[in-house]
């Protein structure tokens, strides 16, 4: 059967690492290339780059990063940040990304999901969501999606947007709770189960891992089919072998 | 001996991906081409046919660069490996877009996953897109060092139901068992990436590479 995939997730700013990844034995833990090929090592069974380069100056250092790591690198790479036009798809896909990740260029212009998945398909069209609980306590649950890391609300209902961008053509939908993201206690279920079973599509779950168990959760009661996690991972609080193995001893299907 | 190894460029995929994993297995002085030039892909040693996106797409796309021939040429005539949509234009008709007439090479029909299919009451999600077992029905050159049912990177919707089932040298199973691999003579067409399966694809490349 297909494997759940583990996913680790590198924030790059012009071209460098950021938010410290601290392997004991790396010789430049700034470097995304050194970083890929240490995941890859480990067993990621894919790699996401999140280029959070804010200076328009620095933006052409992403492509470079992705060139470097698809050269030695074999395993499907994503880039998400900054993704506008189809210029920069095609860009980001000739220097060797396999997939691109659309967040606010969706919300803000949902026709340019359709426009990217007819010109290049859908299998490299990742749309990224990222959703924030909006309903009340005792109300029923409703989730609403935010732009401006997670500052800005839109008005749109995040189960709804994940149907309709799969109706555009999004091949997955990279799911971020932004209540979760960076707190360490575990992925929003309910939302990640929400989206999962409201799309044909595979959802990538993100947002609050800080333990192994958060990740079968997500998998076993969230219905993801594939993890993401960038800090348990980066400050080699866990190897993604260990993730895997934990995995594995609980019943998930994962590549070993 | 150097040799000559074209990657066909129809426009349709990340080609950059699957030149850089044969160059990583290549020897130093062999000679990785990226072309859509029939004459240069008849001459070459080896040929490796990718390919990504939709069907009628891609059929247009080989017709646009003048390529129907070429391919079919290579493909009898010297080692050849067909990845992904490389794989599935060999057959003869695709479901894909309303009905496709593909280069009818192998016998037999591209088909789409059912949509509703499930496993333990959890839906399967179309693409299949993930690292999924391959059985080796068959001993192939091309698996030399791999174990059977090693996983191997897919992203489809689509899957090949060839007509003679002597052609088969892989299995995977996705909701239903389908062909991922076939094999015969001087031809190999896998569905899964063995550009982006990680060490079990890079061996895979490394024996299209040896293979006499």
């Amino acid at each position: 059967m297909l494997a759940k995939r583990i996913i680790p997730c590198l924030d790059v700013d012009a071209g460098r690492v950021v938010k410290g990844v601290k392997f004991i034995d790396i010789r430049d833990a700034g470097d995304p290339v050194e970083v890929a090929r240490r995941y890859n090592e480990e067993g990621a069974d894919e790699i996401t780059f999140l280029d959070i380069t804010a200076s328009s100056d620095n933006r052409e250092t992403i492509v470079h990063v992705v060139e470097d790591v698809a050269s030695e690198v074999f395993i499907p790479l994503t880039v998400g940040g900054g993704i506008r036009t189809t210029e920069d798809i095609r860009r980001m896909l000739n220097a060797g990304a396999d997939k691109v990740a659309i967040n606010t260029a969706a919300v803000f212009n949902p026709e340019f999901v359709r426009e990217a998945t007819e010109r290049f398909g859908s299998q490299c069209i990742v749309v990224a969501i990222d959703a924030k609980q909006v309903s009340g306590e005792g109300e029923p649950l409703k989730w609403e999606i935010f732009t401006h890391g997670g500052r800005r609300p839109t008005g749109l209902d995040a189960v709804d947007w994940a149907r309709r961008m799969v109706e555009y053509g999004a091949g997955e939908i990279l799911l971020t709770s932004m209540d979760r993201d960076g707190t360490k206690i575990g992925f929003d279920l309910a939302l990640t189960r929400a989206i999962s079973e409201a799309v044909t599509v595979p959802v990538i779950a993100s947002g609050g891992v800080g333990t192994l168990q958060h990740l079968v959760d997500g998998v076993a009661e969230g219905k993801a089919d594939a993890v993401l996690a960038a800090s348990i991972f980066h400050f080699a609080e866990y190897s993604i072998g260990e993730a895997k193995r934990y995995m594995a001893d609980r019943g998930v299907e994962v590549r070993l | 001996m150097s040799q000559t190894i074209a990657v066909i460029d129809y426009g349709m995929g990340n080609l950059r991906s699957v030149s850089k994993a044969v160059e990583q297995v290549a020897d130093t002085d062999d000679n990785v081409l990226v072309t859509d030039d029939p004459r240069l892909i008849l001459s070459a040693d080896r040929v490796v046919f990718p390919g990504q996106g939709a069907a009628r797409d891609c059929m247009d796309a080989i017709s646009e660069h003048h390529l129907n021939r070429a391919v079919l040429d290579a493909a009898h005539s010297k080692p050849f490996l067909g990845i992904c949509m490389g794989l599935q234009v060999l057959m003869e008709t695709s479901e894909e877009n309303g009905g496709t007439g593909l280069l009818g090479l192998i016998p037999g029909k591209v088909r789409r996953f059912p949509a509703d299919m499930e496993i333990e009451s959890q839906r399967l999600k179309i693409p299949q897109m993930g690292w999924n077992r391959v059985q080796q029905t068959r001993p192939h050159p091309l698996w030399e060092g791999i174990p059977d049912g090693s996983r191997f990177y897919f992203v489809h919707s689509y899957y090949i139901d060839p007509r003679e089932g002597d052609l088969v040298a892989g299995t995977t199973d996705y909701g239903i068992p389908f062909t991922s691999v076939i094999a015969r003579d001087n031809l190999f067409a896998a569905q899964f990436h063995p550009e982006k399966s990680a060490a079990a694809g890079l061996r895979l490349l490394r024996n299209f590479i040896n293979w006499n």
